[in-house]
Parts: structure tokens; C-alpha cells; sequence
């Protein structure tokens, strides 16, 4: 297991007091604030119903923070750079099948980077490079459909790498996989040399694939900290609604 | 979740057809359909010649004849329709086998039938030599206006997805002991229906965000390249021509 490197570069990803509430009122976030340094594997834990998505959607843009800050990279998220930020989010969203929409891999592949811009051999290197790093080369002219749901899953990484982001954010990435599905997917991101941020409740997965946790729960963030350590913490995942799986030890958690 | 449904029209293979540009396969089907619906239907040899070129094309493409017949099958519903027009017709009536029948309803329903048939199994033919996708792609060559050819492909990418959904919903009713029979038991089902519709509206506007997130800003980006040179349109437009020409040949004959 190696867990992601901690980051020393530039901010990735920076946060700021972000508050956002739901045109009918309900509010999801609370003054949300934290940073991601380039190269960093973050995960963002939470319960049910934390505001873990509405967060995500504001890195992209897709939703406007009411109150706060949200940069990558340095570029503040406003309606007038929306495109360049989407270049740089990529979003890989829980539902394979609300990604994947066109009729081959390789041409819902090369969606995002048609959007950028690219045009001719030049899409095609991305989409060959997509589609490589995530060990789905051969399946490029299949139609979506057609694919187990690991490989939706991977074919759904695709299409946000194609657009070279500079940070990857990943949505439940284990939900619905098989335990090998799983494993492959977890090879094929700590493969990837880029800044993620992996939004999940499945602690085990972020424990083997992100050094450091935030916790994400009623629209604040309650702890930012190594993975292990949050993770050892009975009471702090307790009062956070988070659950270690039947049989995981948390004391040899904090030996590691 | 459907991992490893075939397309069910499609059958992969190598053969000129199959290698034909899928916008010359659309305007020739087209234009095929037209000059046999233009034909008069006393000319019974013009039929027959129409025939025998669809026969000859399913050879080229090697569609197994059984296969293409039972395609043919969904013709059916409206063949039903023409099988009444010779009993209700006004007009000349004849006796065939003690039944009273009008003849010009005998004409009518011979031809809705040779028309339909022909005209159903070019279509057949179409689809079982070129992939929804490509079918798709050459429509949008053809100036169909590129909403249009949107709509059909997300209709083609998440039917399966949709019937899925319906499949486990139906799973979980009869597995609660719904054993729908009489039609007041239809309540379930409608509303499963409604179900349905408000979780195919919640997809459609993730799909939406999923796309807005890469960068979707109203225009699907190009599709990739299908040009086809003149040697292929000619190639194409072959078989349709020949059609046009016994057409006319009908035509004048019955002048």
C-alpha cells in the first residue's frame, strides 16, 4: 500500500469559507475551508447526506458557491474562466451510465477534449492516452453499454483525463464494484500521477489510497488529518456517523 | 446492470455492404422504398424484379435468410389491417373460397402487402449491416439536423439502461407477491411507471451535469470522419437506380 505522497508543491485546490444553500433553501454547506497541494491524494469522508457532492459540484462550477472562495490552481471558480476550471476539475461522477453517453468508449472519451477544442491526431493522442491509463485500449469502439461495470468505471476516468486536469475528484469510486474491480481501479489511481481528491464513506479504500482524510459532515469540515489516524479515532468517526467494516482493528491502525 | 447485450439488429460481417458508407446505405434504402411504393401494383413482374434484388443483396451481405424472414414478423400488426380490406370494400366483389370479397380491396390489401414487405425488408437489410452508431453518424450526413440525431443516439445509449430498470422493477413487484392478472391489479404497474419516468428525468439531468462538467456547452463536438468519395455514392446509388428504372419500365408499360 502506498498511500499518496504528501504535498509539498503549489495549491492544487484551495477552499475557502465556501457556504451554499439549495435554491429551495436548504442549506448543504456551512463555511467549508481547506486546501490540496499539487500531487496530494485527498480523501473527503462522510455520511449519507454530509454535502459531500454539493461540494464537488462547486470545484467545477456546476453550482456557485453563495458565500466563500473556490480556486484551482490558482484560478478562482466564476462564470467568466467556467471552461477552463472544467478543463481543470475533472469530475468522475458515482453513476458510470450518467458519464458515459455517446455511442463508442473512444467517442465518449474524446467528449471532453472535442469541447476543449481538439481537433484531428491531436484528439486522438489524448484519447489513446485516456484509454491506456486506465487499461481499456482495446475496448475503444465498443458501445458504453456493452462493458462490465468495473470497466464503465474506468472508461469513466478516461473521460476526465482525456482532459488532463489538474485535479481528478472521484465520486464513491468503489461503490458497486467487485472486490477485483475494485483493486484494479485502486491500481489504476495510485498509477495516475495527479492530484486527487476522492470523495467516499468506504474507509478502507481511502485508508490504502489517500495518506490524508478530511471529514465532511452536516456541511463543515470536523477533521483534517492522516487518513490512519482519523481513522484510529472511535469517537471522532463515531460522533461523524462513519463506520469502520465488521473485523478492522482500529488500535493496529495507529501502529502503522 | 446489461453488460453483454448484442446489438439486436446488427450482424457484424465484412462485406461490401457492410463497408459502405452508412449515409449512400440511407439515401439508397430511401430512395429504394420510394420508387417501389411508386410502382403500380398491377405490374406483378416489377415485384418480382425488386424482389430478387433485395434477395441478391441479403446474399452479398450473408444474412441468413431465416434471420431476415424473421425480421420480416413486425409487419404483421399492419398486414392484419390489409387483411380487411377486402372484406369491407365497396365496389366489384368476387367469391374466393365462399367468401364475398371486393376487388378493389383485394388490390388494396396486395398492395400494403408487397409494398410493406419490400419496403420492411430493405430496411432489414440496413440495419443488419450497418451499427446504430454508424446509422446515427450518416444520418447527420445527410443534414438531419444534429438535435435530432442527438435525441436518437441518447434514446439508443440509455434503452438499454431504461429497460434494465424497468426489468429489476418488475422483479421486485412480482417478488412481493404481485401476480398482476385483472386490470385493477394495474395500479402498480402505472405506478411504476411514474416511477420510472421521474428517475429517467433525474438521470437525464445527471447526464446533463456529467456533461456541462466536461466542458458541454450546448453543440456535441464532431463526430468522426464518414466521408464518401463519388465511387461510393455510385456504388450506393446502384441498386436504388435499378429500382427507379423498373419503375418507370412499369409505368410505361401501362401506358
Amino acid at each position: 500500500m502506498t498511500p499518496g505522497p504528501p504535498g509539498t508543491g503549489p495549491l492544487a485546490l484551495e477552499v475557502d469559507g465556501v457556504a451554499f444553500a439549495y435554491p429551495d433553501g436548504h442549506q448543504a454547506l456551512y463555511g467549508v475551508s481547506f486546501t490540496v497541494r499539487r500531487g496530494e491524494r485527498v480523501a473527503l469522508l462522510g455520511p449519507n447526506g454530509a454535502g459531500k457532492t454539493t461540494l464537488v459540484l462547486q470545484l467545477n462550477g456546476v453550482l456557485l458557491a453563495g458565500a466563500g472562495r473556490v480556486a484551482v490552481a490558482g484560478l478562482p471558480v466564476a462564470p467568466e474562466h467556467l471552461r477552463e476550471i472544467r478543463r481543470r476539475v475533472g469530475i468522475v461522477f458515482q453513476d458510470p451510465d450518467d458519464q458515459l453517453f455517446m455511442p463508442t468508449v473512444a467517442e465518449d472519451v474524446a467528449f471532453g477534449p472535442a469541447n476543449l477544442g481538439l481537433r484531428g491526431a491531436e484528439l486522438e493522442t489524448r484519447v489513446k492516452g485516456a484509454l491506456a491509463a486506465v487499461g481499456m485500449e482495446e475496448h475503444a469502439s465498443r458501445p458504453p453499454h456493452h462493458l462490465s461495470f468495473g470497466q464503465r468505471r474506468r472508461v469513466a476516468v478516461a473521460t476526465v483525463l482525456a482532459m488532463e486536469p489538474e485535479v481528478l475528484v472521484l465520486d464513491e469510486p468503489s461503490s458497486n464494484l467487485d472486490p477485483a474491480s475494485r483493486r484494479e481501479l485502486a491500481e489504476i489511481v495510485e498509477s495516475l500521477d495527479i492530484t486527487t481528491l476522492m470523495v467516499t464513506h468506504d474507509l478502507p479504500y481511502a485508508l490504502q489510497l489517500c495518506q490524508r482524510a478530511l471529514i465532511l459532515n452536516d456541511g463543515r469540515i470536523t477533521a483534517d488529518g492522516p487518513t490512519a489516524k482519523l481513522l484510529s479515532d472511535t469517537e471522532l468517526l463515531a460522533a461523524n456517523r462513519l463506520e469502520l467494516p465488521f473485523g478492522f482493528d482500529p488500535a493496529a491502525l495507529d501502529r502503522r | 446492470m446489461g453488460a453483454s447485450h448484442a446489438h439486436p439488429l446488427y450482424l457484424p460481417g465484412t462485406s461490401p455492404l457492410h463497408r459502405a458508407r452508412p449515409q449512400c446505405k440511407i439515401a439508397a434504402t430511401l430512395l429504394f422504398v420510394l420508387a417501389v411504393v411508386a410502382t403500380p401494383r398491377e405490374a406483378f413482374w416489377a415485384f418480382g424484379l425488386y424482389g430478387l434484388l433485395l434477395a441478391a443483396l441479403a446474399a452479398v451481405a450473408r444474412i441468413p435468410p431465416a434471420t431476415l424472414a424473421k425480421r420480416l414478423l413486425i409487419e404483421l400488426p399492419f398486414l392484419a389491417f390489409a387483411l380487411f380490406l377486402p372484406i369491407v370494400g365497396h365496389g366489384e366483389r368476387v367469391e374466393v373460397l365462399g367468401m364475398s370479397l371486393a376487388v378493389g380491396g383485394l388490390w388494396g390489401a396486395w398492395n400494403i402487402l408487397v409494398k410493406g414487405t419490400l419496403g420492411v425488408t430493405a430496411s432489414a437489410i440496413l440495419a443488419a449491416t450497418t451499427p446504430v452508431a454508424e446509422l446515427l453518424g450518416g444520418l447527420e450526413r445527410l443534414r438531419l439536423p444534429k438535435a435530432l440525431t442527438v435525441i436518437a443516439s441518447f434514446m439508443v445509449r440509455y434503452a438499454d439502461v431504461i429497460a434494465d430498470e424497468v426489468r429489476r422493477m418488475r422483479i421486485a413487484r412480482i417478488s412481493r407477491g404481485h401476480d398482476p392478472r385483472w386490470i385493477w391489479q394495474a395500479r402498480a404497474v402505472a405506478a411504476s411507471a411514474g416511477t420510472l419516468f421521474i428517475r429517467s428525468y433525474e438521470r437525464g439531468e445527471r447526464v446533463y451535469l456529467a456533461m456541462v462538467s466536461r466542458g458541454y456547452t450546448g453543440s456535441m463536438p464532431v463526430a468522426h470522419d464518414l466521408d464518401a468519395t463519388r465511387a461510393q455514392w455510385l456504388a450506393a446509388l446502384a441498386v436504388p437506380a435499378t429500382a427507379v428504372l423498373v419503375a418507370a419500365t412499369a409505368w410505361g408499360v401501362r401506358l
